[in-house]
């Protein structure tokens, strides 16, 4: 009972958890602003990876590079200008609208646009194509009837 | 008929996009670099410490920067086909080593042949960063001004090399 309680303890989720990469942080503040920031920036190593979560060498660097360049009193958004002058927008989770750059924001909603366009011209084609059946007099009554089996009885 | 033409489009068209997307390197992120002046730098030489090397040295030459380390798989794929390029005396090699030991770093050139004119020495790798280095080797292509002309992402492969960067050499060498 004594090591399954130990076995369970060892396999309990908080000890699985890895959190973000660490690094040497004297001073609280700062590496909780620089992890902020670095979250929105993106690993060139490994291209999914936010800068922030990544153990490549190359994103270790680059956090000692924003965690300095913040000692030295730069804002945010100068730190990220350096980086984009760098890295190329490809850095940014949140890439700028810029002409090469409307297709992947607008052309959702065109897509949605012509999707409804679409939608509503298929919809008129199909009201024209609907027309009354006529029915005879006797399939009327025929009709009626079997709507109304109380009159019957 | 007409109704199954549409849909063909659609597809052929998903397809030819699917199709060029297979061929497209996510890992060749185009560097802002291209047109714009070679970062400043200055560096101690790997084999001689107690001097240094900075890119304004290179002004009024075309010249090729080629990020290295010995610890890069890669660099041995290309370091033949520096090896040759060094030996035909178009353009000279200047090399980066990159977040390297310097014993490490000449015990490699020493081992497997040096096609640099010399090498400078970034321990730290601080000037990779200026450069936007995010994987070795990478090799810039610098002219008479300065300015970088092309950055080539990963190994100079024999083709790479005779298609892009030759050219290109001489083109910039004859202004």
């Amino acid at each position: 009972m004594k090591y399954l309680l130990i076995l369970l303890f060892c396999l309990s989720p908080g000890f699985s958890y890895a959190g973000e990469a660490k690094d040497m942080a004297d001073d609280p503040v700062l590496e909780k602003r620089m992890i902020g920031l670095a979250q929105n920036l993106r690993c060139l190593v490994c291209q999914n990876e936010s800068l922030a979560s990544s153990h490549s060498e190359l994103a270790e660097d680059l956090r000692r590079e924003v965690r300095e360049q913040m000692q030295k009193g730069m804002s945010d958004q100068e730190i990220i200008d350096y980086l984009v002058s760098r890295y190329g927008d490809f850095v940014l989770f949140d890439p700028p609208v810029k002409s090469y750059t409307l297709l992947l924001w607008y052309g959702p909603f065109a897509l949605l646009l012509a999707g409804l366009a679409g939608l509503v011209i298929q919809l008129r084609k199909r009201k024209n194509k609907i027309t009354e059946a006529k029915l005879s007099d006797e399939d009327t009554k025929r009709a009626a009837d079997l709507l109304n089996p109380s009159k019957e009885s | 008929m007409m109704r199954f033409i549409w849909p063909f489009v659609i597809f052929v068209l998903l397809a030819g996009f699917l199709y060029v997307g297979l061929h497209l390197n996510p890992h060749e992120v185009p560097s802002p670099l291209v047109g714009k002046p070679a970062p400043a730098f200055n560096l101690s030489q790997l084999h001689e410490p107690t001097k240094q090397f900075s890119p304004q040295d290179m002004k009024g030459q075309v010249w090729l920067l080629n990020v290295w380390a010995s610890w890069c798989v890669s660099c041995k794929v290309e370091h033949p086909v520096l090896l040759a390029l060094s030996r035909k005396n178009i353009v000279p090699i200047y090399g980066l080593d990159y977040k390297d030991q310097r014993e490490a770093g000449m015990a490699w050139l020493q081992e497997s042949g040096n096609p640099y004119v010399l090498s400078a020495s970034d321990i730290e790798g601080r000037i990779g960063i200026d450069y936007g280095v995010y994987g070795v080797p990478e090799t810039y292509v610098i002219d008479k001004q300065g300015v970088i002309r092309y950055k080539q992402i990963g190994p100079v492969t024999q083709q790479s090399l005779h298609e892009k960067i030759l050219p290109l050499v001489a083109e910039l060498q004859a202004k």
